[in-house]
């Protein structure tokens, strides 16, 4: 960008000077930035073999696919029709292009679905419980001994680091196939997530109530429990709540690895290419998944708007 | 005894504060821990307990790294790289596409709301399907490998990225924009030199910050074959070598620690010099 230049003003003149090589080093260091992102784009792209030729070759493919999950081939029809159909949208079971064709296991997807959502309430609490008791030891600021803080933080740590679909495949060793793999290992990652949160809120809790409780003799126990506790109350279970909404979303997958819930159908469905079952249920995963992100957002804003 | 009277005076002074839970509280608290005693005993939960011995026995083989000279190395730590290599793509990916949806998703972009709400649930029908679910489709779809893998991280994180930055773009200051417009600049104007400058630091963070999260997420897409150490992974439970699965665990811990360091340093660094 020029500017008419009042021609022999020797401040003007520095202000260019300065300007422009103000300019050029923040050109030199953007353009060597998105040099580094493309330079690492084209490594990453060699090193998984990602190039234009295969993604042009597969782009059709998935167009196909997607096409098929939403299409029929009803018997006797040699051609795939459409999953639905206007005409028929309100027809019976045994009218294809009917909602109630596409959907006829309706009620094996909502019994597996209501095991999923089981899945994660179960998980979500026993997190939640284990979370509340192991974040009160991994604050500083309410404990004297560094070691106890540093192994209780260690541990937390390492509770949401293992993936936990990972977690659950190993657990189903143990346990067997089922949603008890599932749980545990959702619990587990829970525990972890929770616990840090848990532990900034408690961090962040006035320490004026704990000085008063212990003023008056209360132990550690009085001083956490009527101290702490009900100020970090509101926070906790605003944060519990979120944890279950990524918990629900969490056992819908889960069962991929055979830890129960949805997830095992889907795969099925998936592997047996029962092409319109698949788009059947995964609508009815993302409808159930957004009712709940929009449920657990009201009764989140509620909880916090009763309680403090 | 004058601690008695003293606590009857003040219960007298402020019944409210010694006034008992009322019984709604008491029976939906019953009600709850029913429940969870009533889910605990569905899923069978006293299994946990009975069935630690086992727990117990992955946990030592886990722990005896005798044969570590043995393992497959190489392919391991290739493994590993493509897995990070596949977050990197799958994100750059959706950064490329997410930040035109999120202009068209930004109320003061765009501002019929028709479409903008369209816009919007189009982020969320993306978002709302967990990447392992569209990894698996892909692999359908595309055969094994890690495209499938790159594709389902683009997919997912073109939704959550387009709803991060329409949200950026429409927390922006408005003097900006106005200057710009007072200049007498058109649309793409106002959008270079008015919205950009103000979002781009925000934007390139939340990148960053999708790569570390990737990362973590890439790990198991390789367990419905999508590519990457996960697929490692999944041949050696299946396999039930657990030291082995201790140390890719290991390895995966590791690297998502080195790319969340590096990731944090480069935003952090990245305010600084922004601001």
């Amino acid at each position: 960008m020029t500017l008419p230049a009042p021609t022999d003003d020797p401040s003007w003149r520095l202000f260019q000077q300065r300007f422009g090589a103000l300019r050029r080093k923040q050109q030199i260091e953007s353009g060597s930035m998105a040099a580094a992102v493309v330079l690492l784009f084209v490594v990453a792209a060699i090193w998984t073999d990602f190039s234009p030729g295969t993604l042009l070759r597969g782009a059709p493919r998935i167009g196909e696919y997607f096409g098929k999950l939403l299409s029929i081939e009803p018997k006797g029809a040699a051609a795939p029709i459409p999953v639905l159909a206007l005409p028929h949208l309100f027809g019976g079971v045994k009218q294809p292009q009917s909602i109630a064709y596409w959907f006829y296991r309706f009620n094996v997807y909502a019994e597996l679905l209501w095991q999923t959502i089981q899945m994660a309430i179960l998980a979500t609490a026993l997190g939640g419980a284990a979370a509340f008791a192991l974040s009160f030891p991994a604050t500083g600021t309410f404990v004297r001994s560094r070691t106890v803080v540093f192994v209780t933080r260690r541990l937390l740590e390492f509770m949401r680091s293992v993936p936990q679909v990972v977690l659950a495949f190993i657990l189903v060793w143990p346990f067997g196939i089922g949603p008890l793999a599932g749980i545990v290992a959702i619990a587990v990652h829970s525990t972890g997530a929770l616990g840090k949160l848990f532990c900034e809120l408690n961090e962040n809790a006035d320490t004026r109530p704990v000085d008063g409780i212990r003023s008056v003799g209360g132990s550690w126990l009085a001083q956490m429990r009527y101290g702490v506790v009900p100020q970090v109350t509101p926070g906790f279970l605003s944060y519990a709540l979120l944890r279950f909404e990524m918990n629900v979303r969490s056992s819908t997958i889960i069962g991929f690895v055979g830890a129960g819930g949805i997830g095992q159908e889907l795969k099925r469905v998936i592997g047996f290419n029962i092409y319109e079952e698949v788009s059947a249920i995964c609508i009815m995963i993302l409808l159930i998944v957004v009712a709940i992100d929009l449920l657990s957002a009201q009764i989140r804003h509620r909880v916090i708007g009763a309680l403090v | 005894m004058s601690a008695t009277l003293d606590i009857a005076a003040v219960r007298a002074r402020h019944p409210a504060v010694f006034r008992g839970k009322g019984a709604l509280y008491w029976l939906l608290l019953a009600g709850a821990s029913g429940y969870l005693l009533y889910l605990m005993w569905l899923f069978d939960f006293g299994r946990v307990f009975t069935d630690l011995p086992k727990v117990w026995v992955i946990v030592r083989l886990m722990l005896d790294w005798t044969g570590f000279a043995g393992w497959d190395h190489l392919e391991l730590w290739r493994s590993m790289l493509e897995t990070v290599a596949m977050a990197y793509l799958g994100t750059t990916i959706a950064v490329v596409f997410a930040v035109p949806l999120g202009f068209l998703g930004a109320r003061n972009v765009i501002p019929q709301r028709m479409f903008r709400f369209l816009a919007r649930r189009l982020f969320d029908g993306l978002r709302g399907l967990d990447q392992l679910i569209w990894a698996l489709v892909f692999v359908r779809a595309m055969g094994l490998g890690p495209i499938a893998g790159i594709m389902a991280i683009a997919v997912v994180e073109t939704g959550v990225l387009a709803k991060l930055f329409a949200e950026a773009i429409e927390a922006i200051d408005r003097g900006q924009v106005e200057g710009i417009t007072a200049v007498g600049a058109g649309l793409a104007g106002r959008l270079r030199f008015g919205v950009l400058p103000q979002v781009l630091p925000v934007m390139i963070s939340q990148a960053l910050y999708a790569i570390e999260s990737n990362a973590r997420e890439a790990t198991i897409l390789g367990l419905v074959g999508a590519g990457g150490i996960g697929l490692r992974l999944s041949e050696r439970i299946q396999i039930n070598a657990w030291d082995q699965v201790a140390y890719v665990i290991v390895l995966i811990l590791i690297s998502v620690t080195v790319i969340d360091t590096t990731s944090r340093y480069l935003r952090l660094r990245l305010i600084g010099v922004a601001r």
